[in-house]
Formats: C-alpha cells, structure tokens, sequence
C-alpha cells in the first residue's frame, strides 16, 4: 500500500507541474484557438533563468529561499516578455490567416527560442546548485519531501489565483467574452489585443514559475528539457479539454498520476511469466529466468501519448471540455 | 660528455617548444618540431629521424585532458632522445608531430591523413574513442601502428585492424569489474539493475548482470529510462518496495545524478553504483549530499597511482601533476620505441610483429596485448564519492581485486 500511496505522491507532485503548464496552452487556445507549442519552450526559459540568478547568488550568504525567490522573481519577468514578444511579434500578424499558419508559425518559434537557449546557455546538462536542503517527511508509509509539498501548494494557490482572476476579475470577464466571441466582444468595448497580450503573459509567467520549480526539484536544466515537459503538458491539457481551464487542472494531475502508476506497474502487469501456464515455450522461458518482462518502465513516457490517443478516439473534446465541437 | 650536451639541448629545446605550445595554443605546435631538428648539433653518429604522431584534442571543452596526454608522449620521446637509442646502427631521432582533433569525429580522420602524409612511423592517440574509430581505418590502410591510451570504446579493436592498439581497458571490461567489486565487498543478495536504453548504459548494464547472476545474485527485472530521463521517482518508488541492496545504473551523471538524489529522498538505503559515465565530480553537483557513499569504476588507473619515476619526470618536466591519461600515453610512446629498439627498425612492417608480442613494463605496470591489440589483464579503478570527489578505494586487475592502497605498494610507492 505504501508503495501504492508513494507513486500517487509522486504522479500527484509530477501532475501538478504539468497542470500548470497545461492552464499556458488551453488559455491561449481557448482565446485564439491557437496552439502555442513554444510554452514549453517558455518554461525552460523560466529554469535557465532562473538556474543563473541561483548559481550567481548561491554562494553569497543568503538564506536558500530567498536566493530562489529572487530567482523565480527574475524568470518571471523574462519569460513574461518572451511570451509578450511571441504573442506581438510571430502570432498577431497572422491572427487573421487560415489556422494552419500560426500554428506553423509556433513550431517555428520553439524551434527559435530552444536553440536561442542553446546558444546563450550551451549544450551542457546544468546542474542546479542544491541549496535548499531536502528534508523528507513520513506519510503513511510514504516519503515526502519539503520540495514536493512545495511545488503541491505552490501550484494549488496558483490555480487557485487563476481562478479567481478569470472568474471574479474584469480582467476575467474579459476574456472569457473573448473566448466566446472575439468580434462581440470587440463591439462591446473590449480591447482585444490587450485581452490576449495579457492571457499570453499570464501564461508566460506561470510556466516560468513551473520552471523553476522543475529545475529545483530535479536539479537540472537542458536546453531541451521543455519539448518532452510541454507535450505532456499539451496532452494533459488535451485530457482534461483543451480551452477549458478547470480542464487543464484535472487533466495535468490526472495524467502525472497515471503516468507515475504506469511505470511502476506496468512491468508487472505486463510479465508474461505470471501466466507461464499457457504455453510449454514460455514455462521453459520462465524456468530459466523469472521475469519476461514485455513492456518495462521505460514505456512511462509513452503513457501521456497512449491517453492523448486514446482521449482523442473516445472523447474528443476531453473530460471537461464540451465547448470545444461548437467552435472547430 | 658531448652526449649528455646533445640530450641537455634537446631536453632544454623541447621543453621551450611545450612551454610555447602551452602559451598559445592556436599557433600549431607542429611547425616547431623541424626547427628542433635544425638547431641540433650534429650528432656523432649519422643519425636517423624518425616521425611519431599524436592525436588529442588541443582546443575546446578537455583541451586539459588533450594537453595531459600529448605531454605523456612527449616526455617519452624527449627520454628516448636523451638515451642516445641505436636503431639499424644509427642514433635515432625521435619527433613527435603534434596535433589537435577537437574531439571531432571529421576533423580525427583529416589530421589522420594527414600525419599519414607527413610519413609518421606510429601514432599515440587518438584521446577520444569517437575521433580514434573514425580515424582507424585511415591508419590501417597506411599500416601504420596506432596505440590509443584513453580510448575505451570496444569497437575500437573490435574491427579486425592488426595495427591498432590500446592501453587502457575497454568499457566492456567495467562492467564485469564493478560487479565483482560489489559483490565481494558489499555481498549484496539482492541487486536491482537499471540502464539509459543507449549503446553504451545498456552495455555496461548487460554485463554487470551477468557478472553478478555467475556470482549466485540475485538480479531484479531490468529498469529502464532514457538517456533524458530526470524523473526516476516511478521506477524508484517499485524498486524500494522490492528493497534491494545495492543498484546499479548505466548511464551518464546528467541522468544518474537525479536518480541517486531522488532515490535517496525517498528513503532508499542501497548503495548506488554506476560506470564511468557517471564516475565523476558533477555527481555531486546534481545530486548535493545523496551522491556521498556511491561506488563508480573508471577504465585504467588514476595518474597517481603509475609509477614513481614517471610522475617525478612528469612533474619535473611540465611543472604540474599529470591530470588523466598521461601515465597511459607516455607507455603508449615507449611501447613504439621499445618495439623499434627490439625490431632493431623503424618500418612499421618490421617492428609491428616485435610490439604485438611485446611484454613491456611501463609507467601503468606490465603490458602485454592480446589478438586484438587490448592490453592483458588491464586495469579497472573502483572510486567512491568521499566528501564531494570521487576517491580511488580499489584497483580491479584480471578479476582480482586489490584495496587501492595495496595497488599503490605494488606500484612501488606512488
């Protein structure tokens, strides 16, 4: 049961990062029905940045928390300017053009930042200077760490904040008006290039901060980290239906948790040897060594594509998403 | 008297040269090595030049480690020089060509054709089995001898070239040593096994299994991640319900580091080891206090570990301690000299024979090659993570191994 708990603790810590990740691409796809494949690109920005402003201060005396606070607080607005400047410069011109277009345009971008990252940050796997001390709390038979009960709440409030912003705000309203029906709310007096600078910005900023909480929590940083991290994020946004914001969150956590569930048993599970009865081949194969393994752990990435799959030929507009049919 | 003048000269010469080359590093070094010729005073003896190569990269990111290794060779040959060698009843003069492959693949197989061109005898190199695999076929259809003393890719010697040679124990070699190291010294009776699913985490993996299965271990189910993977949590979560004693990764520190560090918050006790992928100070960097007590193995022996007499030459010659696989190149430059003195000549067809058979007691120990031009019995270094650097606690040689202490005894002081 421990075991059991522990990969939940674990898919639950995973999911919470993708969630976030995911609320980047389904509020810009609930707005413009664009999908931004460069916000994983974004997040990985928010890590680089974030990795500097720590490695820099990590030696000068300060306590570890305020050291990554004042490195979240230098991602954030990088990555709030990326996005801006993606949103201004490869998205807008091209708002009116046929959809295939922008979407073109949004590989292209990842594709730009990714190596600009590269460039600027090299090649290398960065190690992230291991300030924060790890201190690892029991839970039923489950270890859990300060840094995962961190990324938990962290990621809880800015949902939670995110919520409260869409549905209580002006802002919000906006938005969601947007969302509806851009030429609308165009005549009513929204500003609508001001509505998706902003939906691009909010996004930009919660991805930085979940780049700086991946890189903290694993210790490294890759110039290429964010093509796997934003695809997963995609596919959870997909699950839970994309342009749908409680979607997103369902979406990334659920999938964080298959996912960890996945690889922990999907070795057993898939062990042929547990029914070695059924052929003669097999019990001779399972005499000689006990496990014939047909699908070991590290299919666990493929589990994020296998439910994208499967969500898009059962239900396509996602768990939470019945919006999504009207407006394709 | 005249003699030990000449030998000063050169020495003095050659070290100007290395000094110079050490300064600035664009300005081929090569183009200095005729000149040594010319200043030469006229030896008593007709005298006879003769052309080594050696292949490292001198520019980039191990610049340090090409540089390490280009002084081993050198020190040999400057040595060489000193001793006044007959060859074919003339004083032979040794002159290493020396050249930078960047560690690049493309680039390793133009300095190969062209040392080919220059007629070199030998060649010492290349540092990297990536620039020496591609560059082999360059020097076998010349047929001239090669002995790299840091490549340790198998496939080097596994391609049927008669004239390639190394010093250094190959990758394959590791696997077998770290396991009989973890078995005989931690007695695990459970041992889970995990790899990167690439060439090379996948190999080492292999063999450490087999080793440990010969040894009556227990071996769990294979785990695998990629040679990307930073979340281990899943794969280590099912591991710590099966409790094994000890874990073993092949793969790199980029990937094994996260896996030591989250294995250890989530409460797992066995002893984390790796190859030399993962062998490295970065560990601790990516993985802060979790990685201390891990085990790791490296191919060959650290540089402090080979012989007294070459380290206080080394250290005597350059000014600084030998970094890696000095100890390796300067036995890789001996072997070809000591072969020539045997053959009594410096045609690579005559003193090929003469080096395949060779037993030879170098700055590393005895070495002797097998068919396939792999060193005999070679070295395998057990480290262990010790306050934040990987520490030499073993020395695994044709199966047997010995605390690295014992090693250094046997070394003759160290």
């Amino acid at each position: 049961m421990d075991i059991f708990l522990q990969q939940v603790i674990n898919g639950l810590t995973l999911g919470s990062v993708y969630a976030i990740v995911a609320l980047g691409y389904t509020m810009v796809y609930g707005i413009i029905q664009l999908i931004n494949f460069a916000h994983g690109e974004v997040v990985m920005i928010g890590a680089m940045v974030a990795f500097t402003v720590i490695t820099v201060l990590a030696g000068g005396g300060m306590p570890p928390l305020v050291v990554v606070l004042i490195g979240t607080a230098c991602a954030v607005p990088v990555c709030v300017l990326v996005g801006y400047s993606m949103e201004r410069l490869a998205y807008r011109p091209l708002r009116r053009a046929p959809r295939l277009a922008p979407l073109i345009t949004a590989i292209g971008v990842s594709i730009i930042l990714q190596h600009l990252a590269m460039l600027v940050w090299s090649r290398n796997v960065l190690a992230f200077p291991q300030i924060i001390r790890t201190e690892i709390y029991e839970l039923a038979g489950a270890a859990i760490t300060n840094v995962q009960i961190a990324i938990l709440a962290i990621c809880m409030l800015m949902m939670l904040g995110l919520a409260l912003l869409v549905y209580r705000t002006r802002l919000g309203t906006a938005m969601r008006a947007t969302a509806q029906n851009p030429q609308v709310a165009g005549l009513m007096g929204v500003d609508i290039n001001r509505v998706i600078a902003a939906t691009f910005v909010i996004g930009a900023a919660l991805g930085a901060v979940a780049g700086v909480m991946v890189g903290t929590y694993y210790g490294v940083a890759q110039y290429t980290m964010g093509s796997l991290l934003g695809l997963k994020a995609f596919s959870a946004a997909v699950l839970g239906g994309i342009g749908n914001i409680p979607g997103a969150m369902v979406g990334g956590l659920l999938l964080g948790v298959v996912e960890a569930l996945g690889a922990g048993y999907i070795g057993d599970f898939t062990d042929l040897c547990k029914v070695a009865g059924v052929s003669d081949w097999l019990t001779e194969r399972c005499a000689a060594d006990p496990h014939f393994i047909l699908f070991g752990s590290n299919y666990q990435d493929v589990f994020a594509f296998v439910v994208l799959i499967l969500v898009l030929v059962l239900r396509p507009s996602g768990l939470l998403g019945e919006r999504v049919g009207e407006r394709a | 008297m005249k003699n030990t003048n000449l030998a000063l000269t050169l020495i003095a010469f050659a070290t100007a040269a290395a000094l110079a080359g050490c300064g600035k590093e664009e300005a081929k070094p090569v183009a200095k090595a005729p000149e040594a010729k010319k200043e030469a005073p006229p030896a008593p003896t007709p005298s006879l030049e003769i052309k080594l190569g050696h292949v490292a990269p001198l520019t980039g990111q191990i610049a340090h480690l090409g540089k390490d290794n280009e002084n081993g060779a050198q020190l040999a040959i400057d040595e060489a020089n000193g001793a006044q060698i007959k060859i074919g009843g003339k004083t032979a003069k040794f002159v290493l060509l020396k050249e930078d492959d960047q560690a690049d693949a493309k680039q390793g197989t133009t300095v190969a054709q062209k040392l080919v061109d220059a007629k070199v005898v030998g060649v010492v190199g290349h540092l990297n089995s990536g620039t020496s695999i591609p560059a082999s076929p360059i020097y076998n259809q010349a047929g001239i001898p090669v002995i790299s003393g840091s490549a340790t890719n198998p496939k080097l010697t596994e391609q049927g070239f008669k004239q390639q040679f190394r010093v250094v124990a190959r990758d394959d070699q590791q696997g077998p040593a770290i396991a009989s190291y973890l078995a005989g010294e931690k007695n695990p009776k459970l041992v889970a096994v995990i790899d990167d699913a690439t060439a090379y985490g996948e190999g080492i993996a292999n063999e450490v299994e087999k080793t440990l299965k010969a040894a009556k271990i227990k071996v769990l189910p294979r785990e695998k991640g990629t040679d990307k993977t930073t979340d281990w949590k899943a794969v280590l979560t099912k591991l710590k319900g099966r409790n094994p004693d000890a874990i073993f990764y092949g793969g790199m520190d980029a990937t094994g580091g996260p896996l030591v560090k989250q294995g250890r918050e989530l409460g797992i006790k066995a002893v984390f080891s790796f190859g030399d992928g993962a062998c490295t100070d970065k560990m601790t960097e990516l993985a802060g206090q979790a990685a201390e007590g891990m085990l790791c193995s490296q191919a060959g022996i650290p540089p402090q570990a080979a012989s007294k007499r070459f380290l206080d030459s080394y250290k005597k010659k350059f000014n600084v301690d030998p970094i890696l696989y000095a100890p390796f190149t300067y036995d890789a430059a001996n072997l070809i000299i000591e072969a020539m003195k045997q053959a009594n000549s410096a045609d690579p067809a005559k003193y090929l024979p003469v080096l395949q058979k060779i037993s030879f007691a170098g700055s590393t120990g005895k070495i002797e090659f097998d068919d396939k031009g792999d060193r005999k019995n070679a070295e395998i270094t057990i480290f262990t993570m010790k306050g934040g650097k990987i520490d030499p606690i073993a020395v695994v040689k044709g199966g047997k191994t010995s605390s690295y202490a014992e090693f250094l005894k046997s070394m003759g002081g160290g």
